[in-house]
Formats: C-alpha cells, sequence, structure tokens
C-alpha cells in the first residue's frame, strides 16, 4: 500500500501540486487521470523519488520514503518498477539485455536463473521472439511491453506507468492495459498508472484520482466517474462531442 | 559561479556509493574501445599531416648557414613532444569524444534512460560517467604517445623525400639534447585533459533538459568549454612543470 499526504511542489514559484492526499491499495489499480500540466507527472516523480516535493510524505507499506536513511530508500526502491513514457530503453542494449540489467545490476543471482527469469519475464509480455532485437527494431508496443518487462523482472512490489497508452493504437492500447492489469493481480502489486486515455480508466481503473491544476478535485469507481458532479471532471471526461450528446 | 559549484559537486556524486566493481570493469572495457580505440584513425590523420607540415615549414624558416640542418628534426622533435601531440591531439579528441559524451548523454537524459537508471537505485552519475572519465584518461596518454611518435616519423619521411632534410641530419637532430622529462610532460597533459574533456562534456550532457534542440546546444558546449579548459590547463602545466 502506498499513502500519500499533502503533497506539494512548486517550480518557480509556480504551484504545480498543492497537497494531494491519497491511498493506494495493493492489488489494485490505481489511475491518476488529468488534462495536460495538470502535475499528474510531478506527482508520478515525487513518488518515485526523482523530483523532491515541497512538503508531504509517501508512505510505501508505512515506510516515509523522503524521511528514511539511504539504505531503506534503496530497498524501497528496488521494490519499484517504472514503466516510462517512452519505454526509457536503453539502446546500446538488446531487448533481453534491457529486461536483464536490474539482474546484473542489483543482485547476486547465478547466469541461469538470470537467464529463466528474463525468459519468463519476455514470455509474460509475449515478447520472447524479440529477445534479439535492439530498440530500435521494435516498434512503440512492443517497447511499452519490453518496458513492462524490464519493471517486473524484480519481482515490484509497487508498479508505476507513465502514460502507458501515449502514441499507440487503440488495439494495442487494450493489450497493454489488460498486461498490466493482469499482472498487478496475478502478483498483487500496487499499481498507479497516470493517463489522460479515458478507455484506460473504464477498462481498468478501480481507483480514480482526478487532478486538476495541481489540485485533486475527485476521488472514486469508475463506475461513479460518469455520475460525477465536478465540472472540471464533466469537462475532462465529455470533452469529446459525441460523448456529450450521449450523455445528455 | 553556481554552474561550477554544480560541476564540483556533480564530480563528487562520481565517487558516491557505486555498483559491483566487475560492473565498472565490462563498462571500462566498452568506454576504452569506445573512446580511445575508436579515435586512433582521427588522431593518426591529424598527427600525420602535423608532423609533415611542421618539419617542412620549420625548415623553410631555418635558413641560415649558421644553424645546422639537424636543428629542424630537433624543433620538430620538441614541438611534438611539448605541444603538437598532447595539446592539438587532445583538441581534437575534445571535438570527436566530448560532442559524443555529451550527446550520449544528453539524449539518455531526455528519453529518461538517466531517470530510469535512478529509479532502480542505481548510482547514474558514477555508473555512466565514471569509466568514461577513467577511459579518457587511461586511452588519451596512449593516444598522444601513438600521435607523438607517427608526428616524427612522417616528418622524418616528408623531410627526406623533399630533400629539405637528409636521413643522417634528421636523425642526429632529433637525438640531440634530448630531455627525458619531456616524455613524462607530454603523458601528464593528456592524463590532465582527458579528466577535463571527459568530465566537463558528460556535465554538460548529464544535465540536459528539453528535447534534441538542447542536446545539440549541450553537445556544443561540450566543445567549446572543453577546449577553453584544455588551453587553460596547457598553460598552467607548462608553467607548473617546465
Amino acid at each position: 500500500m502506498i499513502e500519500i499526504t499533502d503533497i506539494k511542489k512548486a517550480f518557480n514559484g509556480k504551484e504545480v501540486l498543492k497537497g494531494i492526499t491519497s491511498t493506494f491499495e495493493k492489488g489494485k489499480t490505481n489511475i491518476i487521470i488529468g488534462g495536460s500540466g495538470t502535475g499528474k507527472s510531478v506527482l508520478l516523480k515525487c513518488m518515485i523519488g526523482l523530483v523532491q516535493p515541497d512538503s508531504g510524505s509517501v508512505l510505501y507499506n508505512g515506510r516515509d520514503f523522503y524521511r528514511s536513511d539511504k539504505e531503506t530508500q534503496q530497498s524501497i526502491r528496488r521494490e519499484m518498477g517504472v514503466l516510462f513514457q517512452g519505454g526509457a530503453l536503453f539502446d546500446s542494449k538488446t531487448v533481453e539485455e534491457n529486461v536483464r540489467f536490474p539482474l546484473d545490476m542489483l543482485t547476486d543471482q547465478s547466469n541461469s536463473e538470470k537467464q529463466d527469469r528474463v525468459a519468463f519475464c519476455l514470455q509474460r509480455v509475449g515478447l520472447e521472439a524479440a529477445a534479439k532485437r535492439m530498440p530500435s527494431e521494435i516498434s512503440g508496443g512492443m517497447k511499452k511491453r519490453v518496458g513492462i518487462a524490464r519493471a517486473i523482472v524484480m519481482n515490484p512490489k509497487y508498479l508505476f506507468c507513465d502514460e502507458p497508452n501515449s502514441g499507440l493504437d487503440p488495439l494495442t492500447s487494450v493489450k497493454i492495459d489488460e498486461l498490466i492489469k493482469e499482472i498487478t493481480e496475478e502478483y498483487e502489486i500496487t499499481t498507479i498508472i497516470i493517463t489522460h486515455d479515458m478507455n484506460s480508466v473504464l477498462e481498468i481503473g478501480e481507483n480514480i484520482i482526478f487532478l486538476y491544476q495541481g489540485d485533486k478535485l475527485w476521488e472514486g469507481k469508475k463506475t461513479d466517474i460518469t455520475k460525477t458532479t465536478v465540472p472540471e471532471l464533466q469537462e475532462f471526461l465529455f470533452s469529446n462531442k459525441l460523448l456529450r450528446e450521449m450523455d445528455r | 559561479m553556481s554552474v561550477i559549484g554544480k560541476y564540483f559537486i556533480f564530480l563528487g556524486s562520481l565517487f558516491g556509493k557505486g555498483e559491483k566493481l566487475s560492473v565498472y570493469w565490462r563498462r571500462f572495457i566498452e568506454e576504452c574501445v569506445g573512446i580511445g580505440v575508436s579515435s586512433i584513425f582521427i588522431v593518426a590523420i591529424v598527427s600525420t599531416f602535423i608532423g609533415a607540415v611542421s618539419c617542412i615549414q620549420t625548415a623553410y624558416n631555418l635558413v641560415s648557414p649558421i644553424i645546422p640542418v639537424s636543428t629542424v628534426a630537433l624543433i620538430v622533435r620538441d614541438m611534438q613532444l611539448l605541444e603538437l601531440a598532447p595539446t592539438i591531439t587532445c583538441i581534437v579528441l575534445a571535438g570527436k569524444v566530448g560532442s559524443n559524451i555529451a550527446s550520449e548523454l544528453g539524449t539518455m537524459r531526455i528519453s529518461e534512460q538517466i531517470d530510469a537508471l535512478e529509479v532502480m537505485g542505481i548510482n547514474s552519475s558514477s555508473y555512466l560517467v565514471l569509466p568514461k572519465v577513467l577511459a579518457a584518461m587511461f586511452t588519451f596518454p596512449m593516444l598522444v604517445i601513438f600521435a607523438a611518435f607517427l608526428g616524427i616519423f612522417v616528418g622524418y619521411l616528408a623531410g627526406t623525400l623533399t630533400g629539405v632534410i637528409t636521413e643522417k641530419d634528421y636523425m642526429e637532430g632529433i637525438r640531440d639534447s634530448f630531455v627525458p622529462y619531456n616524455i613524462f610532460f607530454m603523458c601528464v597533459k593528456p592524463f590532465v585533459f582527458g579528466f577535463l574533456i571527459a568530465t566537463i562534456s558528460s556535465f554538460q550532457g548529464f544535465y540536459t533538459s528539453g528535447g534534441a534542440l538542447e542536446v545539440g546546444k549541450a553537445s556544443t558546449g561540450a566543445v567549446t568549454n572543453s577546449c577553453i579548459s584544455v588551453l587553460i590547463a596547457d598553460y598552467l602545466l607548462a608553467q607548473l612543470l617546465l
């Protein structure tokens, strides 16, 4: 479980996060939605330790990330898997080497153990045939799947996905969403997804948070989201003219 | 001043908590190939022409009955050892290696590859930059020794083939008044320049933010700042060690 309390962050005096508080439960797919520039990615970076919040706390199963010593922070980091927006695969390494990288760097496993684990993760995301290919030789959707394989190779307790569907066609998006959902349930991971793709929200969202100009304006289940009375969320949800007409 | 302070903090981070020694060894060998071996061709081209030109131009300027012809070889040798081989080679390497390092790290930064390392709990600056710095400090002196040898040898070829100096005079000249300390001085320079070029270029690339335009700017900044620092260090080393 991840608990964030009163997370605030400003850049050059401009408040990007204005005190976000929420709880993300284990085994659930938590989705943070909002328009561009609302602070979703900054919030994610605050949670994974890439950007230090000005105030507030991030608790991983009760351990306060920013008030822990370096060793505790390191052990929390090793329990995280992150899927970056563009995949963030290492260009100079093959797909297999990318997935194997955390094992090489952070574990003392034998070569065969690592190979087995990498083969399992690649098979889990359906990319065993692409193991020897370079990132430049695979499609955007495949890069995301390699990113997922790399994120889960260390058996993470927490999975963070930054816009996993950006730049993908609707069919591939659904496949990526389903994969994330399956992995979350299968390994009882606490998953947090940043997105502005409403398909993802309605497909796999269990706990949904809506951010608007650095504030949390709404939190709830996907079944309740369409009944919202928050005007900013209504505007976000029904930005499509067709959907607006259907809602009426 | 804040940039200089940030640069020193960056240098400190290279020696922070690192990874397994075997990881660094593998990375060091990769970087030696990337920085050193792949630079042999350009170093050979530059030193070949500098050697030939320095011999012919020195001979052109030393037309005097009171100066022995062998002095041409002596001047070529000392120019190569003291200045041309270490400084010009490192200026060329600042262009080739410096821009390569800055653009590589800049691209890794904007494509979130460095973020990915940090999230894994890996000391990204130490993992990515330290092997580059060590490889530059290790391979630059070797490249400079190679450049000096080639420069003096091509000076001999150019001098004897064009008839400005005989083989006997050239051999006599390069042995005349030889100071072995100059070899040490020649090797110290690329060691220092390698450190400066690798760290300055890495610093420029590591803190890139934005997109392709900023990567280009980081690359240009890396070459410019590396060249300036090499020239300043060249003067300081000459003052300190000669």
